[in-house]
């Protein structure tokens, strides 16, 4: 992050991306992308050719090939916000939970498994020193 | 604002506060819609009927049917909106200004150029009375 | 580091702008409005700022009264000269700096001052005159520019004392930026004018002196000038010159004045202009 010296304490939360003001910009074309997705007129246009209606933004051609792919783990690292990711998986039909697990690498069973014993726990995810096995 | 509120002592001034804001609201987001070209031409096709869209009170409706800037204001018009109406007129804004000061364009010009209106004698209701 | 070295301070009247775009700067009536900008120009060209935070207003072009932002801080990468009525004013498009915006943003939000940020918004008159005036009419502007669009229009603004504290709090930002780059702040609007109502036409030429006077020496005081002291006294309009504390806020205690202009009248406006410098600042 501009202007520090030290390692951004942000940075260090593992599985985790802090979408700050400079994400924002990074990923203002994907994120506005899945925001006209609001409109009904949207969808249909994107469903009929999901290619040609990514390139009316101006977005890098890594991002259009995650939203392609549906890679909503490298969506997040390319500057997508999940609040308007979410535009693009309902527009898919998918639930929030869904994605969610995806980007965690479990099944949907898994990962609702695991919320319905209470959640993944905090410990051993505080810290990236934490995950490196 | 349990006493007297200080704004409403000023002469020939209108505070455009929250409350005047939510006056003029539709009034206000028609003089928007008319900073765009295509509703400025559908405006002047027939003006009622494009008023009518916007839920503003009938008074606020008259008074631009009239142009009645002094009263726009007072209704809740805000002039940075206001000036989308006129500028559609094709009048530059010391004119507006001229008619809501109740001058001409030439004496209003005339003042400016002798240094303005000064606030002597203009800064309280008082004064005016 | 980025630094603030000095501050500009004028008013953005739209007339002015439509008169350099119709070539009407050397008639008897604004040749006397240019005329006060004539160092200015040079002053800027000298000094080759990287960057400029222009505080100004948006006068219901990028906001509507559907969201009316207190502190809209331009953290795009351009912004593109706003059609008012009449087209689009024939400028360059404003090219913004998004990583210092994006590094004041967090520094002041951080700082406890609530800022909306803004990526996708056209820019004014509010915004463009000050460029002409100070910049002239070259192919692209000569430097980056962030917009800080403070809304006036709606009451109540920002107070002066708030609108003093952002621009410390921008100064301060703005030195923790890793990147030597040379910044100028500019705080635009006013002087006194009213365009509204019977009173319209009203001009302050006692106050409006006073007031250059105080921001220089004692921006402290400028501060605490309240809201109905600006109305009363300057105009309706004339509560512009809050904005006026933002750009005195980023620069350091003791400055010196480079230059001072008044004229009367640009329009319905009490024309002002200000340029001060950090006395630490060398050159």
């Amino acid at each position: 992050m501009a202007g520090k010296a030290v390692v951004d304490p942000f940075e260090d939360i593992p599985g985790t991306t802090l979408f700050n003001a400079e994400r924002s910009y990074i990923g203002y074309h994907l994120n506005m992308f899945c925001m006209s997705l609001m409109k009904k007129a949207g969808r249909d246009e994107f469903k009929a050719n999901e290619d040609l209606y990514l390139r009316k933004w101006p977005m890098t051609d890594e991002q259009r090939e995650a939203v392609l792919k549906r890679d909503w783990g490298r969506m997040i690292q390319l500057g997508g916000n999940v609040y308007f990711l979410s535009k693009l998986f309902s527009t898919d039909g998918l639930s929030f939970q869904f994605v969610a697990a995806s980007m965690t690498g479990m099944t949907q069973e898994q990962y609702a498994d695991m919320m319905l014993h209470g959640g993944r726990k905090v410990d051993g995810n505080r810290s990236k020193s934490e995950w490196v096995k | 604002m349990s006493e007297a509120n200080p704004f409403d002592d000023i002469p020939g001034t209108t505070l455009f506060d929250a409350n005047k804001s939510r006056e003029g609201y539709h009034l206000n987001m028609f003089c928007m819609s008319i900073g765009n070209a295509d509703n400025r031409d559908e405006f002047k096709k027939d003006e009622r009927t494009y008023l009518d869209r916007y839920p503003m009170t009938e008074e606020q409706r008259e008074c631009v049917l009239k142009r009645d800037a002094l009263r726009l204001i007072e209704i809740g018009g805000n002039i940075y909106f206001l000036a989308k109406l006129f500028y559609a007129d094709g009048r530059a804004m010391r004119s507006v200004c001229a008619g809501m000061a109740g001058m001409t364009d030439k004496q209003y010009e005339e003042m400016m150029l002798s240094g303005g209106r000064s606030p002597d004698g203009n800064r309280s209701k008082s004064e005016w009375a | 580091m980025a630094k603030i070295v000095a501050s500009v301070n004028c008013s953005h009247v739209p007339a002015i702008g439509a008169a350099w775009d119709l070539g009407k700067t050397e008639q008897p009536y604004w040749q006397p409005v240019f005329k006060g900008f004539e160092y200015s120009k040079k002053w800027i060209a000298d000094l080759k700022p990287d960057v400029v935070i222009l505080v100004y207003n948006d006068h219901a072009s990028a906001f509507s009264l559907e969201v009316i932002p207190t502190f809209a801080l331009g953290t795009g990468a351009e912004f593109k000269p706003a059609d008012e009525g009449w087209g689009p004013r024939p400028v360059p498009t404003v090219y913004g700096h998004p990583k210092l915006a994006s590094h004041i943003a967090q520094s002041v939000i951080l700082d406890e001052f609530d800022l909306t940020l803004v990526n996708k918004m056209d820019v004014d008159h509010g915004l463009t005159v000050p460029l002409t005036l100070m910049f002239g009419q070259p192919e692209e502007w000569p430097c980056k520019v962030i917009p800080l669009a403070v809304n006036v229009v709606q009451y109540p603004p920002p107070t002066g004392n708030r609108c003093y504290n952002l621009g410390k709090a921008i100064k301060k930002a703005v030195e923790e930026y890793p990147e030597d780059l040379r910044v100028v702040i500019f705080g635009t609007g006013g002087m006194s004018h009213q365009l509204q109502g019977k009173r319209a036409g009203l001009i302050n030429k006692e106050w409006d002196n006073n007031f250059l006077d105080l921001l220089t020496h004692e921006p402290d005081k400028a501060a605490k000038i309240p809201f109905i002291e600006y109305v009363r006294e300057t105009g309706s309009e004339g509560i512009e010159m809050v904005m006026w504390l933002v750009s005195r806020g980023a620069l350091e205690d003791k400055v010196r004045e480079k230059h001072r202009y008044y004229h009367v009248p640009a329009s319905n406006t009490a024309l002002g202009h200000l340029i001060l410098e950090n006395e630490s600042f060398k050159g």
